[in-house]
């Protein structure tokens, strides 16, 4: 059976609470879970106050500032600071989001901030995601055609058929969506999740692209396809706007449609 | 959460392959849509039947059943609504029940026992509309 419940050695307990500075007037709780791999010890959430008087407006920003002068231990990715590298992606608030694109007055209460949901956790807010990327890495995201490319030019595409690739190609691969996606929490092993399937219809609508109909092909499975039942919660968390859940109807249509 | 679980030393895109793509699933994703239109104007038609047939007698309700307008849609009725049970079911299982094996063993019993009703309320339908 699908696991509802969290095994004994992932339960959180309580951890340490980091106090403001005294003097501190607009202070704001962080509760961040904490889990490192060296200790053998159950994952616990530690609380940062922090003066939000000293810190910039996004959560990152204090994620940022927690890690440099509060506890160094506090390990999370991090890169571009400004929503395109993907690499800040974590439960905010109840939401999996962007850290560096939530700001943090639109928490009301304590922050809580916790690793994208149902990966492993290689540590602290880091989820292993290797599995998620061998699966992108599974659906051929790359032009696939047998005609070549005319001699010193680039492959054309009328106006209306690059229109088609607009709210695919903007997205930056942080899996938001697909660890927000129940049933890629139950069947994440055969089913490809909302990232990977949105990628592969960017690949689909593509019309420079010739093997669109192998594509369908390979993603024909009641698993890697059908395991999508329209929950809608990867549209909903997506940092970026976008719609998988469109995308996978549209992948849906086109296998009714080759049927006949 | 605990350290990823390490069963086998295959590479993370051996896994995902896995076994390939089925090329299934479209038909019964497909008849899951069709069989839950039909099933709209089929229950509206039902719940009048019910209203019809509310207190009456044995004769009056064979000589309803008998009707062959009746009969047809009360067939119709019980195809539709079985196939969707027992497609909506097997979406539960798949979901929810690992491993392979007990998956199957559950999907044998769901589809046994759906096509057994099936038979028998169609059965049912088919003697009083004939005797």
């Amino acid at each position: 059976m699908a696991t509802f419940t969290l095994p004994k050695n992932s339960t959180i307990g309580a951890g340490k609470t980091f106090k403001a500075e005294p003097g501190a007037k607009n202070v704001k709780s962080f509760k961040i879970y904490r889990w490192d791999p060296d200790t053998g010890e159950n994952p616990h959430t530690d609380t940062y106050e922090i003066d939000l008087d000293k810190c910039g407006p996004m959560v990152l920003d204090a994620l940022i500032k927690i890690k440099n002068e509060v506890d160094t231990t506090l390990t999370f990715r991090r890169s571009c600071r400004e929503g395109i590298c993907g690499s800040c992606a974590m439960n905010i608030d109840g939401l999996n989001t962007l850290a560096c694109l939530k700001p943090i007055e639109d928490v009301k209460g304590d922050v809580k901030i916790n690793p994208l949901p149902h990966m492993p956790v290689v540590k602290d807010l880091v989820p292993d995601l290797n599995q998620v990327y061998a699966q992108y890495r599974s659906i051929e995201p790359w032009l696939k055609a047998d005609t070549p490319a005319p001699p010193d030019e680039e492959r054309r595409q009328s106006k209306e058929e690059r229109a088609k690739l607009d709210g695919m190609w903007e997205c930056i691969l942080c899996f938001c969506c697909s660890t927000s996606c129940p049933s890629y929490w139950w069947n994440g092993d055969r089913y490809l999740g909302p990232a990977v399937l949105l990628a592969a219809y960017r690949w689909i609508a593509d019309s420079r692209d010739e093997y669109t109909g192998q594509r369908l092909d390979d993603l024909e499975d009641p698993f890697r396809l059908y395991r999508c039942h329209t929950i809608m919660n990867c549209t909903r968390t997506c940092p970026k706007g976008l719609n998988p859940a469109e995308a996978i109807g549209k992948i849906k249509q086109l296998m009714v449609e080759r049927q006949g | 959460m605990s350290k990823p679980e390490v069963n086998s030393l295959r590479s993370p895109l051996g896994r995902v392959r896995g076994l390939g793509s089925a090329k299934s699933g479209t038909h019964h994703w497909w008849m899951m849509r069709v069989t839950s239109v039909a099933l709209l104007p089929l229950f509206l038609w039902f719940v009048y039947a019910c209203f019809v047939l509310a207190g009456a007698s044995y004769a009056e309700t064979k000589a309803f059943v008998g009707a062959p307008v009746n009969a047809v849609l009360f067939l119709l009725l019980i195809g539709f609504l079985f196939h969707h049970i027992a497609n909506g079911l097997q979406e539960v299982v798949e979901d929810y029940v690992r491993p392979e094996l007990k998956r199957m063993l559950w999907l044998f019993a769901i589809k046994g026992l759906s096509g057994l009703l099936a038979m028998i309320a169609a059965f049912s339908v088919l003697r009083v509309a004939f005797t």
